[in-house]
């Protein structure tokens, strides 16, 4: 049964718990950062940051300020890129629907850092390899829920079955638009073949920095997908070699 | 809080003011959450639009300092519109009650005030009384004398435009918020009011808060379920070290401090002390159960039950004139643990010098603090500074059991997670050994001044103390056995009970039953009393003066939120029929029937059993606007221009700014990322991360007209001092428009010092040692500053 996280924006009140719950669970540094006007920080994912919590001051249709606040991390795509073109298999599909990914054998291509829609996966200068959001699978398998949802006080973040969270999110897309917030809007039920990280949003995608339409994007990495195989021939043999000749040096 | 955080789902609606709940209430504000899926409305009325009121239904923005003028205007909203309950305000308060002809308010001042001593003659502040002294009472509400119609002519001026130019609340707003919070009105609507120390630190802070009750009480909305005047503490324990008497004025359990002065002998002391009618009757038994829980068999009827052992208050000493008279060279030495005064405290220029004149200091603590460094702190010569200082380490909240007791009035037991490290301790090992270790130094000693802490019982234990025979000690117990009261309704006055504080009396009532680890939650669809989960002082009733729950027939407003009812089949232990029943315990005699004498006077805690729409406070008997002591404007209301009863020091460091060289206002506040003086916080990097810098919030009118850019650093500065900050522009902050002049605010958080991984100035260097007339609070929310780049 494919699981998700929803992240309900109209219940989020930005209390970074779940920003921390990450950091704290796959032991992730802080980052040194600086005050720039927002409370947003660290300003960007990260290879330290796998989840964020953005800060977004708009006007609504009425003029009337907005803040309006998302916890974003990787969206764990159906149709995902990153997948798509890892040579190496070091990311990979959980069958519960989670984009894992498998350090020891990342050869720090950054494919998938290029490919990913929504600009999620981040390369560590430090290991050599990626990082992103897991979803947690040590937790989940072993029948907890993501550290970020465990700590989240208002239940903005909510883990389950992926159908359920879909009926869930679209009850409460009509109740925000019954109380008059016409932007209430679900997103991820259909994107990318449907994604693992539902969001009801309170205004238009665009507003939180989430493509409108994201697209597949593995044409914009490699103009083929039969190239893709190539490539990951070509990279997977690349790798061995590159593995042997480390194991070689261990022995002298 | 008079109700308690799960109640808060039952409200129809959840006025937010004085308070940021979201942001430092993050936990628990998912009751505020909950109550909006059953219905309810959230309004969120801020200086600032805060974190809680993105989560709002309605925002409306006021100007620090004018939140009396703003729930005045929503009090004559709803007196002017009757949408009062006009029976629960007739029959519950006092707003029937005639007032001596001769009472009166004029020019900003109610009748008494004397000019030369500056100070109010309180002899009209009364009622008239019958021939039995009762009060002389129109039931109509029609009298002119009458408490309501006084209360109706008093806020009549409070009109909406009145509060749009002294607020800056735009008119149609500030009705917004009136309209929907006077809905709650219609008998069996329920709305709740939370506030912290947005509304706590101001000069005139408890007539603010007072407003909200007379509010409440005429909406019918005190003693309900989702009703209620919430006070949302600013730690977890803060609850408890008020009830346990953290401050100087009172003793464990409210009774009063004896002073010099007034109390030469116990006798005096319960002669001045004890009313003659409502609950309060009984303080004799629970304050000769203090003595004799503190002084043992020391404490006999023939030396007033060692009441002379008691220290006496001869003067004032709450914090500000603490570090007012620490600054003047009178004190020697302070102990401070679980406190930061060097960033917490208001002017800490003046209270970071005054630590300098301290002979010792001992400092308890996680991490040096800035209390702990003073010496080292910025344009501090370390070579000049005598005081001695001792810092030693301190345990955290996880490694320490004990009970909490939370702003709803429960104590919870906790468990300790982990030993502390090294040579860490905690708080009780702290108090336990000093109380140990002087009576070992007292040993032997004949001196008189000595005889008191001699006399003083102290058997805890030897290394931890064991906190389950305090609070055993504390719950109370018959003095010929040592057995466990069950409640504090078994206390005497004899001397054959012992309690440590009455009112938590029955959180241990049998051997071994620590009623604090209880454990049995209702069922979420419930109204979520949770009688059985932790115990809840009083004698575990959850929401109190909950007779006003019910009409004065005895049936509740709210069949669905009902609390408790009266039963006139109900069989007494006496076989007598009729008695309270309920889900909570009732705030009442529960045999006493909704008709006989006394049975409709829910506020059994005042004398009369009514609520004190009328009350007198040091500056008045009713709630008046005055501005901030530091106003860049002039109060519109009256030309009494600041609360005439304010305390405000006057040292050399205690200046106050001119409004033409600080014409903008100033608030401070706190992030969810942080905790207080950041003490903790500013210490873990994952925190750091998240909130790095000093910041100051600005609207982005008042950057342009400065030349202020979003991120760049900028100086603000008040007569007190300055400090650099990072400028936050932002659409979250307005100015006001109060009628043709426009005011700027700024906020700042107070979270940062010089010392941790994240430092930065303290917003504490601009507050002023401004007090409010009757706690002395400090008036850090409402202040002076100017602001310009750096």
């Amino acid at each position: 049964m494919a699981k998700a996280i929803l992240v309900d924006t109209s219940k989020c009140i930005a209390c970074r718990g779940c920003q921390v719950a990450c950091k704290q669970w796959h032991g992730r540094r802080a980052e040194p950062t600086r005050f720039q006007g927002s409370y947003e920080n660290p300003l960007a994912l990260s290879a330290q940051t796998w989840r964020r919590v953005g800060f977004i001051e708009t006007a609504g249709g009425d003029g009337r300020l907005r803040w309006r606040f998302i916890s974003d991390a990787c969206k764990h795509c159906t149709d995902a890129s990153c997948l798509a073109v890892c040579p190496t298999g070091a990311l990979f599909r959980r069958t519960w629907g989670a984009v894992d990914l498998n350090q020891d054998i990342c050869n720090g291509c950054r494919y998938c850092v290029a490919a990913c829609p929504f600009g999620i996966v981040a390369f560590n200068e430090e290991s050599g390899r990626v990082n992103k959001c897991v979803l947690c699978p040590d937790r989940v398998e072993a029948g907890l829920e993501p550290a970020c949802v465990t700590t989240c006080p208002t239940d903005a973040l909510t883990f389950g079955d992926r159908d359920q969270l879909l009926s869930q999110a679209k009850r409460r897309v009509a109740e925000l638009q019954a109380k008059g917030e016409k932007g209430a809007q679900l997103y991820g039920e259909r994107e990318l073949s449907g994604l693992h990280q539902l969001f009801v949003l309170q205004e238009r995608p665009q507003v939180y920095g989430l493509p409108e339409q994201p697209r597949f994007a593995v044409a914009s990495v490699f103009p083929s997908s039969v190239t893709s195989v190539l490539a990951s021939v070509v990279m997977g043999v690349t790798a061995l070699v590159a593995f042997r000749g480390r194991g070689g040096k261990g022995e002298e | 809080m008079t109700n308690h955080w799960i109640d808060v789902k039952n409200a129809d609606a959840v006025l937010i003011m004085g308070s940021n709940a979201a942001e430092n209430h993050p936990i628990a504000f998912k009751w505020v959450l909950a109550a909006m899926e059953r219905g309810a409305v959230l309004l969120s009325v801020d200086p600032r639009f805060s974190r809680t009121s993105a989560l709002a239904d309605l925002y409306a923005p006021l100007r620090s300092g004018t939140d009396i003028a703003f729930l005045g205007g929503m009090i004559n909203h709803v007196l002017r519109n009757n949408l009062f309950q006009r029976e629960y305000v007739g029959e519950y308060t006092n707003a029937s009650f005639l007032l001596d002809p001769a009472f009166g308010f004029k020019d900003g001042y109610f009748t008494g005030w004397d000019p030369e001593k500056k100070t109010y003659d309180r002899a009209t502040w009364k009622f008239q009384v019958e021939a039995d002294g009762t009060p002389k009472q129109d039931g109509s509400l029609r009298d002119p004398h009458t408490v309501f119609q006084h209360l109706r002519r008093h806020f009549a001026r409070y009109t909406p435009e009145m509060v749009e130019r002294v607020c800056g609340t735009p008119k149609a707003e500030f009705l917004r918020v009136a309209e929907a919070f006077a809905r709650t009105g219609a008998p069996g609507k329920a709305g709740t009011i939370m506030y912290a120390m947005g509304w706590t630190q101001h000069s005139k802070a408890t007539q603010l808060i007072r407003t909200a009750a007379i509010l409440q009480m005429l909406l019918g909305n005190i003693g309900v379920a989702g009703g209620g005047v919430n006070a949302l503490r600013g730690l977890s324990n803060v609850q408890g070290s008020t009830d346990m008497a953290l401050l100087f004025h009172i003793l464990p359990g409210y009774l009063g401090m004896p002073t010099r002065k007034d109390h030469p002998t116990l006798a005096a002391y319960l002669e001045k002390e004890t009313p003659k009618t409502g609950y309060w009757v009984n303080k004799p038994k629970f304050f000769v159960s203090l003595l004799r829980a503190w002084y043992g068999e020391a404490a006999t009827k023939d030396n007033e039950f060692a009441y002379q052992y008691l220290p006496k208050n001869s003067a004032n000493y709450s914090y500000m004139d603490l570090f007012e008279a620490m600054y003047a060279g009178k004190l020697k030495g302070f102990i401070v643990t679980g406190q930061n005064p060097a960033v917490s405290g208001p002017n800490s220029t003046l209270e970071r010098k005054a630590l300098e004149k301290l002979e010792w200091l001992v400092v308890r603590e996680l991490f040096e603090t800035e209390t702990a460094a003073f010496w080292k702190g910025p344009g501090v010569d370390p070579a000049k500074v005598q005081t001695e200082v001792f810092l030693l380490p301190s345990s955290t909240h996880l490694e320490r059991e004990g009970s909490y007791t939370n702003s709803g009035r429960w104590l919870q037991w906790k468990w300790k997670a982990a030993d502390p490290p090294g040579d860490a301790r905690s708080d009780g090992w702290f108090a336990n050994q000093l109380a140990l270790r002087l009576k070992a130094l007292y040993a032997g000693s004949r001196a008189p001044t000595d005889r008191a802490f001699l006399a003083l019982t102290w058997d805890y234990g030897k290394e931890e103390p064991d906190l389950e025979k305090v609070l055993a000690e504390v719950n109370g117990y018959t003095v010929a056995d040592r057995k466990p009261v069950k409640s504090f309704a078994f206390l005497a006055d004899d001397g054959s009970t012992a309690c440590g504080n009455w009112i938590y009396s029955g959180v241990f009532p049998a051997e071994g039953q620590n009623r604090a680890k209880s454990r049995k939650a209702d069922p979420p669809e419930s109204l979520g009393i949770n009688a059985g989960w932790a115990f809840s002082w009083p004698v575990n009733r959850r929401i109190l003066y909950n007779r006003a729950s019910a009409d004065p027939r005895g049936k509740p407003w709210n069949q669905e939120k009902a609390l408790i009812w009266w039963d006139a089949e109900a069989e007494l232990p006496d076989g007598k029929k009729g008695k309270w029943v309920g889900v909570d315990v009732p705030d009442f005699r529960p045999d006493l029937a909704p008709d006989a004498k006394g049975g409709g006077n829910p506020f059994i805690m005042r004398p009369d059993g009514k609520g004190g729409i009328f009350a007198p406070l040091a500056e008045g008997p009713l709630p008046e606007h005055y501005e901030p002591v530091e106003s860049p404007v002039k109060n519109l209301l009256s030309n009494v221009q600041a609360n005439p009863m304010a305390v405000i020091y006057k040292a050399d460091l205690d200046k106050l700014g001119d409004p033409k060289e600080f014409p903008i206002v100033a608030t401070t506040y706190r992030l969810t990322e942080h905790q207080h003086t950041g003490s903790i916080t500013r210490n873990l990097p994952w925190l750091v991360e998240m909130m790095p810098n000093l910041f100051c919030e600005m609207s982005r009118e008042l950057a342009e007209e400065k030349g202020i850019r979003n991120g760049a650093p900028v100086i603000v500065r008040s007569a007190r001092g300055e400090v650099r900050a990072i400028a936050a522009v932002t659409g979250r902050f307005k100015p006001f428009k109060l009628g043709d002049r426009v005011v700027h605010e700024v906020g700042i958080p107070w979270h940062w010092g010089f010392m941790g991984l994240a430092k930065g100035d303290s917003a504490n260097m601009l507050t002023p040692h401004v007090g409010d007339a009757n706690t002395r609070i400090q008036e850090s929310k409402a202040f002076l500053v100017d602001v310009r780049k750096a």
